[in-house]
């Protein structure tokens, strides 16, 4: 099977300074990757890096600080995840004036995270959790192959994460999902990716990993 | 020597200047007479003719929110535009010239209608508008640009994620440049619009001070209270009122071909009948131009020095830790009337009392100009964090809060200065030898092209005066951020 995505030898930062240097890995459809190691590692970097190569499916991002609209309502935050299916005079119609069916079809989404009947209310009126929630509804909308989401659920309590964790599994065939949560990343994925010291120093089925190799990563 | 002694010296060197060449006499006899025929103006006001005084404040309001209006939805389009120079420099030249020459450069265009009194709020504002949603716009968050889905379209991304997230700015710098825009609109009616300004302009001239303080009643009327009529859900009604008001103002024919006509009039004479440069321009730049400018700075030079002395002396009148709590309500009463009040009308009030000379424009360029530093250095002032044991009164004001104030309040003046400027320029349609003088004077003798090199000239001043305060706001407060120009709308 052809990869999705695949990186050989790169380095990877910011401007100037490589977060992390000589990263080869290969994406296929189908996996689901949970991404770990100690905070500044460089998982964001390697998350934004493989949204910018993977070109041939549709991505649904869940960035870490949710990339929200504190001005717009639910709703419009939600439809910003389909924004590049229509041309601007479509956006615009929507952005005044969404259809019933627009908003039932956000409705729906919202209903599986947890927001249900929350579509009109502005994003800044809302809480952390359920920014996060709104956050990964638009994902949902959006819809697609692979979903990159970097600490996806981690404002979530322990039960709405493995249940959030579960839709965008139902929705996205692939999945690359940077996680802090060990037992959480254990019960999900498929394939584990560890990040340390600038590189990459796991990466294996998750039937070879247990905790206390994991653990490693953070020591 | 350091910047900031150089800056004060040249500053002190300035001001010497300005006040050698200044003709600061009150040659009025005695004001105290027609202070005493205001006075008793004061005492029995004549309320005999609401209904045109109805009509006016109406018309002020019109006036104003139409052209807040057009300057808003033309600033909210340029804004996204004015990194690209093609806009930026439009936009700084239209709003360097003052409403008022607007007006008169447009009167020869529209004649006197509403048209002209619509753009000539709306052009300067749509540059000063454009400016600052610019600004907003750049500060606004980029995070939530980096969640949209690649391929989003520009414009889609501009009216999905940028213009949403900086609205609640927009919305609330707007309602603070329409309280700009009914002062700008009842200065309009000096020059024969059917604003509150042109009613107090009469009555004032025959002398009838019952009826005039009548006006100057209904303007504070307005403006005071605007914070509690100026909502944003009644503004829908508001601008349908007001197109409607505009419409039915009766406007005399300008007859056919008026826009080519009055392109033709400002191109320069020796362009249009051949006629030789030499003298022309030797009559437009030496002879009017020169002592124009000279008299424009100096104007602006007194005026600035006296708005910086009055705002350090009278900025703790509004601490209550200074003032005492009653002494601070009273404090901003004062404030908030030198504030409310235009520039332009004020100095022609004055004019009235102390009789024609530069004096009158001095200090009403001080008086309102010192007001809004006032009001803005004591409203910082109020947050500075003070211990628990600090000193009260003028001991705190000399101790405390000058010292600590200083870089915001030379950054203010420097600010104010431009406008100032702009300011000192129209004040010549009031009789004195500023630019607006010469302006005046050319539009009376129907030289139309005489009349718009000296608003070029105008122009250049203003943009030499706004770079010059910049490279010294650089010079004295290098990690200056402040942005004073949205700051009321911010708080």
């Amino acid at each position: 099977m052809t990869p999705l995505v695949a990186l050989r030898g790169e380095r990877l930062g910011w401007g100037d300074s490589a977060v992390l240097a000589d990263i080869s890995l290969e994406i296929r459809p189908g996996e689901r990757i949970a991404l770990l190691g100690r905070s500044g590692v460089g998982k964001s970097t390697l998350l934004a890096a493989l949204g910018q190569r993977i070109t041939g499916a549709r991505v649904a991002l869940v960035p870490q600080d949710h990339g929200l609209v504190g001005a717009l309502s639910v709703f419009h935050n939600c439809w910003m995840g389909r924004l590049d299916d229509a041309g601007t005079a479509r956006n615009l119609r929507i952005l005044l004036r969404p259809s019933a069916a627009e908003r039932a079809e956000v409705e729906a989404v919202l209903e599986r995270v947890g927001l249900a009947g929350l579509g009109r209310r502005r994003v800044a009126e809302l809480s952390g959790g359920q920014r996060q929630r709104v956050a990964l509804a638009r994902a949902l909308l959006r819809g697609g192959a692979v979903v990159l989401g970097d600490e996806p659920v981690s404002a979530l309590d322990p039960a709405q994460a493995a249940a959030l964790l579960a839709e965008l599994s139902g929705q996205f065939e692939t999945s690359v999902l940077a996680l802090h949560d060990l037992d959480l990343a254990l019960e999900t994925a498929t394939r584990i990716i560890g990040l340390r010291a600038g590189g990459v120093v796991l990466d294996a089925p998750v039937s070879e990993c247990d905790r206390a190799r994991l653990m490693e990563l953070y020591a | 020597m350091s910047a900031g002694r150089r800056i004060a010296l040249g500053l002190v060197a300035a001001t010497l200047l300005a006040l050698w060449l200044a003709d600061l006499s009150a040659p009025r006899p005695d004001p105290w007479l027609t202070l005493a025929r205001i006075g008793q103006g004061l005492l029995s006001p004549d309320l005999s003719d609401p209904a045109s005084l109805a009509h006016a404040a109406m018309l002020t309001v019109a006036f104003a929110i139409c052209g807040v209006a057009l300057g808003a939805v033309a600033g909210l389009l340029l804004a996204p535009l004015y990194h690209l120079r093609a806009v930026r420099l439009p936009c700084i030249a239209i709003r360097a010239l003052h409403e008022l020459f607007w007006a008169l450069l447009l009167m020869n265009l529209t004649g006197l209608s509403p048209l002209t009194g619509v753009l000539a709020i709306g052009l300067p504002y749509a540059g000063i508008f454009a400016k600052v949603f610019s600004e907003y716009l750049d500060e606004a968050d980029a995070r939530s640009a980096a969640a949209l889905p690649p391929g989003t379209g520009r414009v889609t991304a501009l009216i999905w994620q940028r213009y949403p997230q900086v609205l609640g700015q927009v919305a609330s710098y707007m309602l603070y440049r329409l309280e700009c825009g009914l002062r700008s609109s009842a200065v309009l009616g000096f020059i024969g619009l059917p604003t509150l300004g042109f009613q107090l302009e009469t009555y004032f001239r025959q002398a009838q001070y019952d009826r005039a303080v009548v006006v100057l009643g209904v303007f504070f009327l307005l403006i005071l209270p605007i914070r509690h009529w100026a909502r944003w859900r009644l503004m829908p009604g508001y601008l349908l009122a007001s197109l409607w008001a505009l419409a039915r103002i009766e406007v005399p024919p300008m007859g056919a071909g008026a826009l080519g006509r009055f392109l033709g009039d400002i191109t320069p004479a020796p362009i249009r009948t051949g006629a030789e440069w030499g003298p022309w321009l030797d009559k437009v730049l030496v002879q009017q131009g020169w002592p124009g400018v000279v008299d424009t700075l100096v104007l602006g030079q007194l005026a600035l020095v006296l708005a910086g002395v009055l705002a350090a002396l009278a900025f703790p009148l509004i601490v209550p830790r200074v003032a005492g709590r009653i002494g601070a309500q009273l404090g901003h009463a004062l404030l908030v009337l030198f504030r409310s009040t235009p520039e332009y009308m004020l100095a022609f009030l004055l004019l009235q009392i102390l009789g024609p000379s530069m004096l009158p424009a001095v200090l009403a360029l001080a008086l309102h100009n010192g007001a809004i530093i006032a009001h803005l250095l004591g409203r910082q002032a109020e947050t500075l964090p003070l211990r628990a044991d600090a000193p009260r009164g003028l001991t705190l004001w000399g101790w405390e809060l000058l010292p600590r104030l200083q870089g915001n309040f030379r950054a203010l003046c420097l600010y104010r200065w431009e406008i100032i400027l702009r300011e000192s320029a129209i004040m010549g349609v009031l009789g004195l030898g500023t630019l607006g003088f010469y302006v005046q004077k050319n539009l009376e003798e129907l030289r139309l092209d005489r009349v718009a090199a000296l608003l070029v000239v105008t122009v250049l001043l203003t943009l030499a005066v706004d770079s010059l305060s910049r490279a010294l706001r650089r010079a004295l407060l290098p990690q200056d951020r402040v942005r004073i120009e949205g700051g009321r709308g911010r708080a």
